[in-house]
C-alpha cells in the first residue's frame, strides 16, 4: 500500500484528527496551548476587573455600553460555534463539500461579528471620545476586548487559509487534524467571549 | 491504523454514522441550552434584578455555558481527553489565582 492510500482512506476512521501520529501530536500540543491562552486571558480579565473603576469622568461602563449590539454579537459568535460543529460532523462522515460549506458559513458569521466590533470601537471613539488613553478603564477595556477581536481575526484567516489551501486536495488524514484544530480554536474564541459579555458588558451594566 | 480504515464494513460505517448523528443531536441540544442561558443573562440585566443576586448568577450561567462549549462542542466528554482536561483545569486554576491576585492588589 502506498503512502497516499494510507492518508486517503475511503471512509474516515473513527477519530480522523487523531488517526496519525502527527495528528495526535497536534491535538495534544494545541490543548496545551489553549491551557496557556486561558492564563493569558485571565491576566487581561484580572487587569480589567482591577481597573474598570478608574474612569476619569463620564465615560463609565454603565454610560458607554449598549446591550443590543452586544446581544447581536453574542448570537453571531454562538451560532458560528455551532456551524463549525456542523463542519466537523461532516468531516467525520468524510463529506468534504459540506464541510467546506459549513466552514464558509462560520467565516461569514465571524466576519459579521468583527464588523460589529469595529463599529463599536469606532462609535466609542467618535461619539464619546473614549479611547485607549482616556483612562485606566479605557486601556484595560481596549486591551481585553481588542485582544479577543485579534483572536477572531486570526481564527478567520486561519480557517480561510485552510479552506483555500485544501480546496482541490479534498479531505484526507493529513489535513483532517488541521481542520479539527482550527475548529477547536474557534470554539475557544467563543469561550472567551462568553466571559467578556458576562464580565465586561453585563456586569458593567449592573454596576 | 491503515488496516482498519480501508477495510471498514458497511455495517461498521452505518454504526459510526449513527454515532456521529447521535453526537450531533447532543450538540444541537447544548446549543439551544447556551442560547437559553444567554437570554436569561441578558434578560436579568435588562429587567434590573438586584445586583447582589444578579452578579453571582451571571457568573454561574457563564461557567455552565463554557462547560457546554468545552465538553460538547470541543468534545472533552469523549474518550482520550485526559490530557486536554488536565491542561484546561490547570489553566483554569492558574487563571483563577491570577484574577484573585490582580483584583486584591487594587481593592485592598
Amino acid at each position: 500500500m502506498s503512502h497516499d492510500d494510507v492518508l486517503n482512506p475511503k471512509s474516515m476512521p473513527h477519530d480522523p484528527e487523531k488517526a496519525t501520529l502527527e495528528g495526535k501530536n497536534k491535538f495534544l500540543g494545541f490543548w496545551f496551548f489553549l491551557g496557556g491562552e486561558t492564563v493569558l486571558f485571565a491576566s487581561l480579565f484580572g487587569t480589567y476587573l482591577a481597573l474598570n473603576g478608574s474612569t476619569q469622568g463620564e465615560n463609565t461602563p454603565e454610560n458607554l455600553f449598549g446591550l443590543e449590539l452586544v446581544f447581536i454579537m453574542t448570537m453571531l459568535l454562538l451560532t458560528s460555534s455551532l456551524t463549525s460543529v456542523y463542519a466537523m460532523y461532516h468531516m467525520k462522515n468524510n463529506d468534504f463539500r459540506k464541510m467546506q460549506t459549513w466552514l464558509g458559513i462560520t467565516v461569514l458569521l465571524g466576519v459579521c461579528f468583527l464588523g460589529f466590533e469595529i463599529y463599536e470601537f469606532y462609535h466609542y471613539i467618535h461619539e464619546y471620545g473614549f479611547t485607549f488613553r482616556s483612562s485606566a478603564f479605557g486601556s484595560a477595556f481596549y486591551t481585553l476586548v481588542g485582544f479577543h477581536g485579534g483572536h477572531v481575526l486570526f481564527g478567520l484567516s486561519w480557517i480561510v487559509a485552510l479552506m483555500i489551501r485544501n480546496q482541490k486536495r479534498g479531505l484526507n488524514l493529513y489535513n483532517a487534524p488541521k481542520f479539527y484544530i482550527a475548529s477547536l480554536y474557534w470554539h475557544f474564541i467563543d469561550v472567551v467571549w462568553v466571559f467578556i459579555f458576562t464580565v465586561v458588558y453585563l456586569m458593567g451594566k449592573v454596576g | 491504523m491503515a488496516d482498519n480504515t480501508n477495510s471498514k464494513t458497511g455495517y461498521q460505517m452505518e454504526y459510526e454514522r449513527k454515532m456521529h448523528r447521535e453526537e450531533m443531536k447532543q450538540q444541537v441540544i447544548s446549543f439551544v441550552m447556551m442560547i437559553l442561558f444567554t437570554f436569561i443573562a441578558f434578560g436579568m440585566v435588562i429587567m434590573e434584578v438586584d445586583s447582589y443576586f444578579v452578579i453571582p448568577t451571571l457568573l454561574i450561567l457563564a461557567i455552565v455555558q463554557v462547560a457546554f462549549q468545552l465538553y460538547y462542542f470541543m468534545h472533552m466528554k469523549n474518550k482520550g481527553h485526559d490530557m486536554p482536561a488536565l491542561m484546561m483545569y490547570g489553566g483554569a486554576a492558574v487563571a483563577l489565582l491570577t484574577i484573585i491576585t490582580f483584583v486584591t492588589i487594587i481593592w485592598w
